[in-house]
């Protein structure tokens, strides 16, 4: 009979790193597959749509880094969070507070144009801050489960937007409700001619090793992870555990409040209820995707945006529905989840009489 | 007449992790009847061996007979069904259930009903055959270490065990908690049990086996009967493989002149620890160590917290230096000088899933010397830890290895490294030898006797009374969150101390 069991490992291989999140992504392909199967269509003719069309041409490549920009923003967000053991779930939320003061600040009539985008870049930043910073002080003060309160936020704040937008904001002419567009100076700059390429791709693609140097090569950075790894040994060596919990919280709401703000001045120029479709949520499986790594964060997000923007291409091609692609997300998060644990272990196999 | 056949036996047992040879062919019997120790430092395979034996680990070559027939342990139930019983050094119980219920897991009844009678049962037949008795209806986490330590080897006996492990079972408890482990002992081995006892511990291999083996670098060195010849001093230098000389204490006095370093002025606590301090008034002096006696949770660990900042007493003051601590918090403490070595090494110590050097800068991480303008001098901090690597002799692959690969013994060094690279004025450790090997305890007992006379103050709370009249000048002992009395060295012998652990005042006894 042969048996296998888990044995912990004595270090993890170098090489494991790569391989893991891949085959995590192959595995997922796979069981998704059969889903592709049941549809009726042929399966490599599927997933070769799904691909290639998201990369295949400038346009739609373009498209797709535009799609990446929100879930590289929440996945640097979540992944920021996660390495102090701060459990933000409510990403989406802080990402709906961004984009509320975006959209607030961007068609104030009475501000000068040049300070429109600046303005909006900070009370997006801050709302998304203020946003995340609620819970933190919740869990660090009266210890508050982090999980529930992020995860609740996200209602609250969504539903208080849609009051908003069904009420002062709504837009007059057409009954929609739809914020009022934001001032022609407030929208970003296209940074390729005759694409949606704007500035927020730009800051997306800069704010990854940013983020990258923070969590390694700064102070602040190692406190993160000494507070996520182990907050008792940090308050015995002299850590404020409180405080680097609330500036973790400020950084990560921060992040995601920019992903709102980008989403507005770069794409939609206003608020409305479909501003995202879950890209809060995306980025805690993107976070995971990447192992917590910043650097990780980006083949990640555009992994994800290759699948959404290719999915509506796929369906068209093969009739297979688009929601294949949540399909997707949501079992690459599983394989990952599973992936991780070969990190600390391996299989043996036992061969017994 | 024949040789009797062993209960267990062990032969050519081998087992390496990566290109350590944990276990280099190890043969070991066992007899019905045996006490037998299991003695050597740490890192000399003694867990492993038994966790082969437990079907833990799977040997890498090597066969195991039991009752002369020869046996594969593929997993833990294997072990158990094949009546053998271990006892970890750190036990499984589910602390929010009973003691019976606790018992009940594993066990099966009839068409999936519990078996609570039959294990009631059998807990009374265990109780008086070897003494080992437990209240079954009381909830785990009210039990002390000792009653834990006594449910996890009625857990092994109602599981059929005739070969019992017992992983340094006294690390934890008091003496008269020991006493009693071993009148269990002795009973189950009358009864033809065979016990393995796995220690570092030489006075316990005097007192309770009657054979050891002694095992050095995943081999077994020797083999002997426990007789009057086999003295403390031969099974050391066995164990460790060269001559062993306990530190020396140099005589010094300590006089009014010297400074006060530390010194708590009615000192209480309130809140959620099941001890208060009460009124705890504590002087120490540069030059000299104060040693802390006491039984487990007598406000020893409210105590040590207090120095370290992290509990705030609800009255009194701290002195440190002679000033008054305004504010209280870990980092303030240590910004005054106050060095910190925890009793939980990984718990609140060293942080085992980040690189050694992480786990080593991160109490100055702060300082000018990590940090220029918030950002990390990478450089500074390698040099840093390497530096400390050698000079403590720390068994560690650099100090980019993950601090959690580190042994018991070196995890300790570390944390020593850690707090004494800053020269404190006041040194805090709580059971600074726990589970630590004879020359890995001997190399923190001087440090402790460096700082000492380099006129630094040291507190030193252990439960190992032995060690506590080795280093101390002075002995605080505690009971009930109060410190009963404060006796020099010279005076203090192991019944005063004995009878004020027990709360019992000299004048009133």
């Amino acid at each position: 009979m042969i048996r296998f069991r888990l044995e912990q490992r004595d270090h993890t291989p170098v090489w494991l790193n790569f391989i893991l999140p891949v085959s995590a992504i192959l595995a997922a392909l796979i069981i998704c597959g059969g889903l592709i199967a049941l549809a009726g269509a042929n399966v490599l003719t599927a997933y070769a749509t799904l691909f290639l069309s998201a990369v295949s041409t400038r346009f739609a490549l373009v498209e797709t880094w535009v799609k990446a920009t929100p879930l590289i923003f929440t996945g640097l967000a979540v992944t920021v969070a996660f390495r102090a053991k701060f459990w933000n779930i409510g990403a989406e939320g802080q990402l709906l507070a961004g984009a509320m003061a975006a959209a607030f600040i961007g068609a104030r009539p009475g501000l000068p144009g040049w300070s429109l985008i600046p303005g909006m870049i900070l009370a997006g930043g801050l709302a998304g801050a203020f946003w995340a910073a609620v819970p933190a002080y919740l869990k660090t003060r009266f210890k508050v489960d982090d999980v529930v309160t992020t995860l609740l936020l996200n209602f609250i704040i969504f539903y208080a937007m849609m009051a908003l937008l069904e009420g002062p904001w709504k837009d007059p002419l057409s009954g929609y409700p739809d914020s009022p567009d934001i001032r022609m100076e407030a929208e970003f700059p296209i940074l390729l001619r005759a694409t949606r390429l704007h500035l927020g791709v730009l800051m997306a693609v800069l704010a990854t090793p940013l983020v990258w140097i923070l969590m390694r090569h700064t102070a602040l950075g190692f406190k993160i992870n000494a507070v996520g790894e182990n907050a008792r040994a940090a308050r015995y060596a002299g850590l404020n555990i409180t405080a680097v919990m609330i500036i973790t919280a400020v950084i990560s709401g921060a992040l995601a409040g920019l992903a709102g703000v980008s989403e507005v001045a770069g794409i939609h120029f206003q608020v409305m209820a479909g501003i995202s479709p879950g890209y809060g949520y995306t980025g805690i499986v993107i976070a995971m995707l990447a192992r917590l790594n910043p650097l990780g964060i980006i083949p990640a997000a555009f992994f994800f945006a290759v699948i959404i923007t290719g999915a509506e291409a796929m369906s068209r091609a093969t009739g297979v529905p688009v929601f294949l692609a949540d399909v997707i997300q949501g079992t690459a998060l599983v394989t990952m989840l599973v992936a991780l644990l070969f990190n600390q272990y391996r299989l043996r196999w036992n061969r017994t009489a | 007449m024949s040789p009797p056949v062993p209960l267990l036996e062990m032969r050519g047992i081998r087992k390496h992790f990566g290109t350590v040879k944990a276990n280099d062919n190890i043969d070991l019997r066992l007899y019905p009847g045996d006490i037998l120790g299991l003695l050597g430092e740490n890192g000399a395979g003694k867990t492993t061996l038994m966790n082969v034996l437990f079907g833990v680990y799977h040997p890498d070559g090597g066969k195991i007979f039991i009752d002369g027939k020869q046996v594969h342990i593929g997993n833990s139930s294997d072990a158990l069904a094949l009546g053998v019983g271990m006892v970890h050094q750190h036990f499984h119980v589910v602390p929010r259930h009973t003691v019976l219920e606790n018992l009940m897991v594993g066990q099966k009844g009839n068409f999936g009903r519990l078996p609570k009678a039959a294990i009631r049962k059998r807990m009374d037949d265990i109780g008086q055959r070897y003494d080992l008795s437990l209240d079954p209806d009381v909830r785990v986490e009210d039990l002390t270490i000792g009653q834990q330590q006594r449910l996890e080897i009625i857990k092994a006996l109602i599981f059929g065990a005739r070969i019992l492990i017992l992983d340094e079972p006294t690390a934890t408890l008091t003496p008269h908690e020991t006493d009693g482990l071993f009148a269990a002992l002795r009973a189950m081995a009358a009864k033809q049990m065979g016990v393995i006892f796995i220690t570092h511990k030489l006075n316990e291999i005097r007192a309770i086996t009657n054979r050891v083996v002694i095992m050095r670098l995943g081999k077994v060195i020797t083999s002997l009967k426990n007789d009057a010849r086999t003295s403390r001093k031969r099974l050391a230098e066995l164990m460790c493989g060269q001559p062993i000389h306990p530190p020396e204490r140099p005589v010094k006095t300590v006089s009014d002149a010297s400074p006060v370093r530390l010194s708590l002025k009615n000192i209480c606590t309130t809140g959620r620890a099941r001890t208060h301090l009460k009124d705890i008034n504590l002087d120490v002096y540069g030059g000299e160590i104060v040693g802390i006696a006491g039984v487990s949770g007598n406000g020893q660990k409210e105590l040590a917290d207090v120095i370290a900042g992290v509990l705030k007493p609800s009255s009194g003051q701290i002195y440190i230096n002679k000033q008054l601590l305004k504010q209280i918090s870990p980092g303030i403490v240590q910004a005054l000088g106050v060095g910190r070595i925890p009793e939980d090494r990984t718990g609140t110590g060293l942080i085992t899933t980040l690189p050694l050097s992480d786990s080593m800068v991160l109490p100055r991480i702060s300082e000018k010397k990590f940090n220029r303008s918030g950002f990390l001098k990478q450089g500074a901090i390698r040099q840093f830890v390497t530096r400390l690597i050698e000079q403590y002799g720390i068994k560690a692959d650099g100090p980019d290895i993950r601090t959690g690969t580190l042994s018991g013994g070196n995890l300790q060094k570390a944390l020593l490294a850690r707090e004494l690279a800053w020269d404190p004025q006041v040194l805090l450790a709580a059971q600074p030898t726990r589970g630590l090997d004879v020359s890995a305890a001997q190399f923190v007992h001087q440090k402790f006797m460096d700082l000492r006379q380099r006129d630094r103050a040291l507190v030193i709370i252990s439960e190992n009374l032995e060690e506590l009249f080795e280093i101390s000048d002075r002995i605080a002992v505690m009971y009930e969150g109060r410190i009963m009395d404060i006796l020099p060295v010279e005076e203090a012998t192991v019944s005063r101390i004995g009878l004020l652990m027990a709360g019992v005042r000299e004048d009133a006894a």
